[in-house]
């Protein structure tokens, strides 16, 4: 299949660790992001730990998922961070911020403290999925990529009405995944103000997500452009949308479990939805389209590119393997103990 | 200031303050395997009492290298673009390695380490801190891989004025690799070794916890030793390594301006205007250790052009020889302790115990001061030989921006060292879990007693 060429397997690849990374780190982004509407101390502590053990974990797919990217795509990796630098720095605070509110909020019985920890948590956790979605919408229009790949944009022209509105859509599908993730995680009368937040965060990220696909469609049409060329491609779209309207059947049904999965599908498949719409391009450069970054313009040589294949096919499946399996110790209700945050 | 001496200064720090917690990691990572191991054989529950007390230590350790180590892994491409579309096919190897074989193995065991005690059996806990350890030990590998190509680069060939690579393994083993690793692993070692000497000396000096901090101190020491007088070795092949490959660097390090005999200078000050060097010195001695005979000459400075030469002698020629004054005082320490350990007296030496305490900020200094010489001396190349440092710099980043957020890190930076702290000092005063009832003999006698009678009281 001359279609599957190596540029295109990390094209796919890198998607697939950023859907990973979306749907394992976002969960614990929204729960962090419900945190605050949480009230009893004791709750909050809950909601922490019920993604106490695995989000360190969760945060590293961002990680491999950048290194893959600096090495499969330099050009990109290089043109993007540093174009984006203002706008990079300020995540990397927020990531932080959220490490050391989950580190320290319970170290203190002080109210005062775990409240000022519990805003810190919170806040960032949005901030993080908020900017996250604004980069995603960023790429999704294009960026001013010169001839050199070197990208110059000021962080307000970044934060303009497409990518903000990308950016609450993150927002919203975030919060909705991890509401049904902690739901999942707990019991009792928790559980129950939990369930009551899945349906309205449904609801509002259903609404987002067409207003966005209907902004996107009318204004960047470039978007849509490999859907009408390949229609089969349609079938995302219709599986995300099967995804979507399964989680209130399966929390209906008592099945905590296969709404999260439901959710997790639906993460996937937008991802996908946006790579198959952006491919080949990587960013597409909005002074000359000759000076787009494509999976053939922005590459590592083909022998690095193979090596990091063959790395790729002997490692990932032991990843995927005992994630599964710590995801599978890790099962059931949060329990408080002496080791818990 | 300009851009590049404000994103060198960013780097720098960011890297530095990093590079206080993973050798910690990877130290505390080995101690666990020893401390569980003996627990798995003995069945003993002092031992899973301590392994615990130290996994709590190291989960804290390994928080703050992931939550610094993302900063770097993005300044690469926000700081050093240029040099990021250099080294990109180089690296890419290098870093998948990292990122599928070590991060995932590290973080994902990481929560049966610390959350698991009680959900898998025994050996499934022992199995995972020993994965936990082999992905910090990994890590190392992939990440001074990619350092060390940058100060001996081969396995490459420069298509479109970029590095592609050629060969996988060349490049893997390139001539300074396996030097330069054991040397910052073994340095690992000894800085893990001495965070639980330190802390279990403050126990003894406090009269707590007896029984766990002997043991702990007995298990600190063993891989202190070891691992300090290995160090020697390590130490040494990477010197003539460097002689070998890095000249301008080893020059640097000796403040070695003509091209002559090489003396070896015990303490020094260089002054670099009149390029004159004040200190005790052994005449012909560096020649020595790196020929094998004292009249073999050794490169000067002055005979390398001098955009090709480190311009900071004096703090290369200052950090390499106080990295080596702490490495021989460690050595002492190790080899001192091991001593009253096979007297039986490691818990009446009180002042042996004050420098434990204090000597936990040892190998940090010559973590920092063995990486300012790497690093400084490497100058004025990011990759040795190839591409210039000045010429790795971001284009579209303004002097402002990084001014900005070099304040940003150092506030965030402060902020979360501060934390540090104050949880580590809650740890040690929370103590491990379990009853150490040499404390009651203590109360009883009312004395510090050999640890013999420890084991006799049993």
């Amino acid at each position: 299949m001359e279609f599957l060429d190596l540029n295109t397997i990390w094209f796919i690849l890198i998607g697939v660790l950023f859907a990973g990374y979306a749907i394992l780190d976002g969960f614990d982004l929204g729960v962090g992001a419900l945190h605050l509407f949480v009230k009893d101390d004791m709750d909050r502590r809950i909601m922490i730990n019920s993604i106490g053990p695995v989000w360190d974990g969760n945060e590293v797919w961002l990680v491999t998922g950048g290194g893959a990217l600096f090495a499969a795509f330099p050009n990109v990796y290089a043109g993007v961070f540093s174009g984006l630098y203002n706008a990079l720095m300020l995540l990397l605070a927020v990531l932080i911020f959220r490490a050391v509110a989950i580190e320290f909020r319970s170290k203190k019985e002080s109210t005062r403290w775990r409240r000022s920890w519990d805003t810190a948590f919170s806040v960032s956790s949005i901030f993080i999925a908020l900017l996250m979605g604004v980069a995603l919408g960023n790429v999704i229009q294009g960026l001013p990529v010169d001839p050199a790949g070197d990208i110059k944009i000021s962080l307000i022209s970044l934060l303009n009405p497409y990518a903000l509105l990308v950016g609450i859509t993150t927002v919203a599908l975030f919060a909705m995944h991890g509401s049904i993730y902690a739901y999942m995680k707990t019991e009792g009368a928790l559980q129950q103000q939990l369930k009551g937040m899945i349906n309205p965060l449904i609801i509002a990220f259903v609404i987002l997500y067409v207003l966005t696909t209907m902004t996107t469609i009318m204004y960047l049409p470039h978007m849509t452009d490999n859907l009408k060329e390949y229609p089969a491609f349609f079938i995302i779209a219709l599986l995300n949308a099967l995804a979507i309207a399964n989680i209130p059947r399966e929390i209906h049904r008592n099945k905590p479990f296969m709404a999260f999965f439901s959710s997790s599908a639906s993460i996937f498949a937008l991802i996908a939805l946006f790579a198959v719409g952006i491919f080949p391009n990587i960013i597409i450069s909005t002074l000359d389209p000759a000076s787009s970054m494509t999976i053939y313009t922005a590459a590592s040589s083909q022998k690095t590119l193979s090596i990091m294949f063959t790395m790729a096919l002997i490692g990932v499946p032991f990843v995927i393997a005992y994630t599964v399996g710590i995801y599978w110790v890790f099962r059931g209700k949060v329990k408080i103990d002496s080791m818990s945050y | 200031m300009d851009a590049e001496i404000l994103a060198r200064i960013q780097f720098a720090f960011t890297a530095g303050f990093h590079f206080l917690f993973p050798p910690l990691s990877i130290g505390l990572g080995i101690i666990l395997i020893i401390m569980e191991t003996i627990y798995i054989k003995t069945d003993n529950i002092k031992y899973k009492n301590m392994t615990k007390f130290w996994v709590k230590v190291f989960a804290l350790t390994f928080a703050l290298g992931v939550a610094t180590g993302i900063v770097l892994e993005f300044e690469f491409g926000t700081n050093w673009a240029k040099y990021s579309r250099y080294v990109g096919d180089v690296f890419g190897s290098a870093l998948a390695a990292e990122g599928i074989f070590a991060f995932f193995l590290e973080s994902g065991f990481l929560a049966i380490l610390v959350f698991g005690w009680d959900k898998v059996s025994k050996r499934v806990h022992y199995l995972a801190t020993i994965l936990v350890a082999l992905g910090a030990h990994l890590s190392a590998v992939w990440i001074l891989v990619a350092n060390s190509w940058q100060q001996t680069p081969v396995g490459h060939h420069i298509v479109n004025g970029r590095a592609e690579i050629v060969d996988f393994w060349q490049l893997v083993f390139n001539p300074s690799t396996i030097d330069r690793l054991t040397h910052t692993i073994f340095a690992s070692w000894i800085t893990g070794a001495f965070l639980v000497l330190s802390i279990a000396a403050y126990y003894l000096i406090k009269k707590r916890h007896i029984d766990f901090s002997i043991l702990s101190i007995k298990i600190g020491l063993s891989v202190a030793i070891v691992a300090s007088l290995l160090q020697l070795v390590t130490g040494h092949s990477s010197a003539q390594t460097v002689a070998e490959y890095q000249p301008a660097k080893l020059a640097a390090m000796e403040a070695q301006y003509e091209t002559g005999v090489g003396d070896l200078y015990l303490v020094g000050w260089v002054d670099q205007e009149s390029q004159e060097v004040y200190g005790i010195k052994i005449p012909g001695m560096l020649s020595y250790l790196i020929y094998g005979d004292t009249k073999t000459h050794v490169m000067g400075l002055n005979d390398i052009p001098e955009d090709e030469r480190p311009t900071k002698v004096n703090i290369v020629f200052q950090a390499y020889h106080l990295m080596v004054g702490i490495g021989m005082t460690l050595i002492a320490i190790s080899l001192l302790g091991g001593f009253f350990w096979w007297r039986g007296e490691l818990a009446e030496k009180r002042w042996y115990l004050y420098i434990l305490l204090g000597a936990v900020l040892l190998p940090q200094f010559a973590n920092q001061l063995g990486w300012m010489t790497a690093e400084i001396g490497r100058q004025p190349w990011i990759v040795y030989g190839l591409l210039k440092t000045s010429d790795g710099l971001s284009t579209s980043v303004d002097p402002g921006q990084i001014l900005f957020s070099l304040i940003m890190f150092i506030v965030i930076y402060a902020l979360l060292f501060v934390l540090f702290i104050f949880l580590l000092d809650r740890k040690i005063k929370h103590g491990p879990e379990g009853v150490d009832y040499s404390d009651h003999l203590y109360a009883k006698s009312g004395s510090l007693f050999a640890d013999h009678k420890i084991e006799e009281a049993k």
